[in-house]
């Protein structure tokens, strides 16, 4: 038995480097990725989100990631049931999740090998593992514990057995659900963190409950400090400086949600789709506290069509989903399009097609977004790059719905959605709340679609204006609302709609290059790989690399110069998430080859070679990968954009 | 302001609609069609309610029906196939004010839009519903709906349809919540009037099942219950529809049929022949979704500042500096 690994794939053994023993020596790090797992409802979430929070507060650079089994209540001890968090701690700014983790506390060995497995582990990771299983009553636990420890151990992790559960009976009763605290403490002393920053975190996040609630979590903290303190011979310090300006911590959906009440808008209408329905959970907290009204619909086309609805009587909308929710929503888009109705529709991705993986990041739906529904069907479309701009996307999403009487689709993904990085709270601004639409009385003669020209323009009627009375409809139509049917009046309508978004283009600015003005290669991306592109760049240009990045906010329309920066760097490529084929696979070559969504939208809009990478294994793409694409990209001298 | 006031004040006493203040365009519908006749009822109606045009919506879906709201010089909503409900229910979540109506096709609401009716029933907002069930697909050229009489020969049941016929009223009246639930027939104006009438001051959602003749695809199919007044049933009560002398005159085969008994109309409503016609029930009591969902309070920038900043604070690692990043109170 002994034979078979547990940790496939396999491993090379890699030598520990060597700790600091006898009197502690403290060693600072630039950075350091945490893991704490354990079976679903054992704690480990919310110590890994205090341990977050409180280096936060600290002034350390943040990155939080939730770990979430794909079933709601795995079997106990199972290899795919880890759930916890990943936290990223920093001495500077974190902008995403990072490569592989250095140090792991584990409640048991199973879920710990889910995350070997997964190749999550640094070689030789620091594991804090709970020892109480190595004496479990039952024969098979107590030797499957053994087994997979011997072969940790082997394998060069540095294993540290931990009787967290014995340690806490002293202090509760119910030891298994205290011991997440045990595991804070611990860490705390590790990463030479604030123990009364932890304490204050404690009555965060107990305040609710009672304070004897509070204060035996904070004896199970201080427990597991003096343990560490005591037992174990290696101590870390991350340096940390305060930001000058407050900073507030939230995941990529609670922003989004924030946004939308930041942003004025009413009424957000959902149907339940993961990874989007924490957005809708938290609104539907806070939402009525401001007057407004979530509307959880019987299904997607129904929440797009009351959320079109509401939009149309005068209370800009917004409908929020993922993936196949946005699939269904697309006929209803099409006529929200069509009568120039403006909505905000937020796809929070995951893993397609079909029901796909819900739980995991993908970047699959940028072309649907752009050109999705039947006919021409103009819309724009933004993707959030990081967590604070899901919020100030909602409110920018708004303004242009709005403003051009359009749809804006919003991109999100399960990677945002899930993770955690402080950034500035957000200073209120009158100018985020929208002012009431105008409904004063329509001069007589006074058209619907009375579009301009040169912008393809018009003015919003709402019912409720006299004077403004017509009947939309997503049947083709002149500037009166008249279903028209000839070719001019089909043309001229598609025109003006095509139009707007030529208009929104005039007002872009193009987007600022990462790293240098000009250089051998240019890294293209958009959405949540923003953080990890970025710190790839930057650190291959430390090492002289002539590498630079450029991030899009908007994907239709496509800020204005874009050509010009690509024109200035020797090749171009996109990073993305979304598949492209394997130029080294036999039958792929130059003409059939299928690019990444947007590798094949500046191909095709501005004639440059532009090649493109892709990973879609449902977790966010890592810097470190992204550095070794770049490294082969700049290698291959024989392609570069004449 | 005050000028904006009074005018609107003035608007007020003045305001006096005739007919034509709502009929826009010539209806394009076959002659005989029964959308014609449910058109004159509903432009009557606006007229004897003096609604205000610029206050009322009709909202549709597709079909030849869903063609209603252009000939309305209101404003009028025709969006997509089955979807007129959530939309409206959207428009009236916005702007209670607002008088919404819904002309809606058996193909519209009973196949494609099923699952908004059974919702829409239960969220009971207050709107009018005017089902015009021709049974048949009118518009894409005589396909079978969910209504049609089981051995109807159709293009796509050319050896007569296979299946039982839905009944839209036993269906609405089964789902939690339904509030208003009426048949009218469009060969007897007068009653159809009236239900409708009775449906728009119905607090809640009401439903009002029209059975509207097809000449075009079904010239025959109703022509039995035209020719025979016996072959209709018509629910009298003083809380519901009283018939005219005159009318009783021809239809003799009339019930009392008391509105808040629901048994009584479930039973009723699944006959065909004679074709019950009146208001099947009615419970002015079921809570409207609009009511239960608008926040108390008035919606301004300060109560959404306010609100904001107590969830930035929650979420703020620096309590102290939160404070002062905030206005104080
Ligand atoms: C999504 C979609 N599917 C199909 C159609 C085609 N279509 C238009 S109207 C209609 C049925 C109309 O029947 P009904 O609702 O009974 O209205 P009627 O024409 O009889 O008044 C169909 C199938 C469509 N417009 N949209
Ligand atoms: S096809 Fe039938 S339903 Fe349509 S307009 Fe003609 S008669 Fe009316
Ligand atoms: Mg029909």
């Amino acid at each position: 038995m002994n034979e078979t690994s547990l940790l496939q794939p396999p491993r090379n053994t890699v030598s520990p480097p060597s700790m600091p023993t006898g009197n502690k020596a403290i060693t600072t790090l630039s950075e350091a990725i945490v893991e704490v797992i354990s079976d679903s409802g054992e704690g480990a979430q919310r110590c890994g989100q205090s341990l977050g929070a409180v280096a936060a507060r600290m002034g350390n650079g943040v990155w939080t990631v939730e770990i979430i089994p794909a079933e709601i209540r795995p079997p106990a001890r199972s290899v795919a049931g880890a759930s916890g968090n990943r936290i990223r701690l920093g001495a500077r700014r974190i902008t995403n999740g990072g490569d592989d983790t250095d140090l792991v506390v584990a409640f048991n060995e199973q879920v710990l090998l889910g995350r070997v497995r997964a190749g999550e582990l640094k070689p030789g990771c620091i594991i804090l593992l709970e020892s109480m299983w190595r004496e479990d009553a039952d024969p098979a636990i107590a030797a499957s514990y053994r087994q997979a420890y011997d072969q940790l151990v082997a394998a060069g992790y540095r294993v540290r057995e931990i009787p967290m559960e014995r340690e806490c009976r002293a202090i509760v009763r119910e030891a298994r659900r205290g011991k997440n605290m045990f595991a804070l403490g611990m860490l705390c002393n590790l990463y030479s963190l604030d123990m009364q920053l932890a304490r204050d975190q404690i009555a965060l996040v107990f305040g609710k409950k009672d304070a004897a609630v509070v204060a035996q979590n904070v004896k199970l903290l201080e427990v597991g400090y003096d343990w560490a303190e005591r037992n174990l011979d290696f101590k870390f310090r991350i340096p940390a400086q305060r930001a000058v300006e407050p900073q507030i911590v939230v995941n990529g959906n609670t922003a989004l949600a924030l946004g939308i009440l930041a942003s004025g808008m009413e009424v957000c209408a959902m149907y339940p789709i993961t990874p989007a329905t924490s957005a809708s959970h938290y609104l539907s907290d806070v939402f009525e506290k401001v007057g407004g009204v979530v509307h959880q619909a019987e299904d997607e086309i129904a929440a797009c069509a009351f959320a079109i609805g509401a939009s149309y009587a005068g209370k800009c909308t917004v409908t929020i989903t993922s993936g196949p929710g946005y699939s269904l929503k697309q006929e209803a888009i099409g006529l929200a399009v069509m009568a120039e109705i403006p909505l905000v529709v937020v796809n929070v991705q995951r893993g397609g097609p079909s029901t796909g993986q819900p739980t995991k990041a993908e970047q699959g739906d940028l072309l649907t977004a752009i050109f999705g529904s039947h006919g021409d069907a103009p819309k724009v479309v933004m993707a959030a790059g990081t967590i604070e701009d899901c919020f100030y996307s909602m409110i920018t999403a708004r303004k242009i719905a709005e403003t051009f009487n359009m749809v804006v689709v919003v991109l999100s993904d399960a990677g945002l959605a899930t993770s955690q990085q402080p950034f500035p709270r957000p200073r209120f601004n009158e100018a985020w709340v929208a002012p009431p639409v105008d409904q004063s009385d329509l001069p007589a003669g006074a058209k619907p679609y009375d579009w301009e020209s040169a912008t393809g323009l018009s003015r919003r009627f709402i019912p409720g204006q006299a004077g403004g009375m017509h009947t939309l409809t997503g049947l083709a139509h002149d500037s009166l609302s008249h279903v028209a049917y000839d070719p001019e009046s089909n043309e001229k309508s598609i025109h003006a709609r095509s139009l707007k978004l030529a208009a929104l283009q005039k007002t872009l600015k193009p987007p600022p290059v990462f790293g240098g003005e000009s250089g051998d290669l240019l890294v293209v991306g958009w959405g949540s790989t923003r953080g990890a592109i970025e710190e790839a760049v930057e650190s291959l240009r430390q090492e002289g690399r002539k590498v630079s990045s450029l991030h899009l906010s908007f994907l239709q329309p496509m800020a204005p110069g874009l050509k010009e920066i690509m024109g200035r760097f020797g090749k171009v490529m996109t990073i993305e998430s979304n598949w492209c084929d394997r130029p080294q696979d036999e039958i792929i070559d130059e003409t059939n080859r299928r690019y990444s969504a947007l590798a094949m939208l500046l191909r095709a809009r501005y004639l440059v070679d532009v090649d493109c990478w892709s990973e879609v294994r449902g977790q966010p793409i890592k810097p470190g990968t992204i550095r070794r694409v770049i490294l082969d990209k700049l290698a291959r001298p024989e392609e570069s954009v004449p | 302001m005050t000028s904006a006031a009074t005018e609107c004040l003035l608007r007020m006493y003045d305001e006096h609609h005739e007919l034509e203040d709502y009929q826009s365009g010539v209806p394009r519908w076959c002659t005989g069609c029964g959308d014609n006749a449910i058109l004159a009822a509903v432009q009557r109606l606006c007229r004897d309610e003096d609604l205000r045009p610029e206050k009322t919506v009709f909202v549709s879906g597709i079909g030849c029906s869903s063609r209603f709201p252009h000939y309305m010089k209101t404003y009028g909503f025709h969006g997509i196939h089955g979807r007129a409900l959530p939309v409206a229910e959207g428009i009236k979540m916005a702007r209670p004010d607002l008088n919404v109506f819904v002309n809606t096709g058996d193909g519209d609401c009973c196949s494609i839009g099923a699952a908004h009716w059974i919702h829409a029933i239960r969220y009971n907002m207050n709107m009018t519903v005017m089902l015009h069930d021709n049974q048949i697909y009118g518009l894409t050229k005589m396909q079978a709906s969910p209504t049609s009489p089981k051995g109807l020969k159709s293009n796509t049941t050319p050896r007569g349809a296979y299946l039982e016929a839905l009944n839209p009223l036993t269906v609405t009246l089964g789902v939690q919540n339904v509030s208003f639930v009426a048949q009218a027939v469009d060969w007897i104006p007068e009653v159809m009037y009236d239900i409708i009438s009775a449906a728009f001051h119905h607090k809640g959602l009401s439903f009002v099942r029209i059975v509207q003749r097809c000449p075009e695809w079904l010239p025959k199919l109703l022509e039995p219950w035209l020719h025979d007044p016996e072959k209709v049933l018509l629910l009298e009560h003083e809380d519901a529809i009283r018939i005219s002398p005159s009318l009783a005159q021809v239809y003799k085969n009339r019930r009392r049929h008391d509105p808040s008994d629901l048994d009584r109309a479930r039973e009723t409503a699944s006959g065909f022949d004679p074709i019950p016609v009146g208001i099947l029930y009615r419970n002015p009591r079921v809570p409207c979704y609009e009511e239960l969902r608008t926040a108390a309070g008035l919606r301004s920038t300060e109560r959404i500042r306010k609100g904001l900043e107590a969830e930035f604070d929650k979420f703020t690692v620096w309590p102290q500096q939160a404070a002062e990043g905030a206005p104080a109170e």
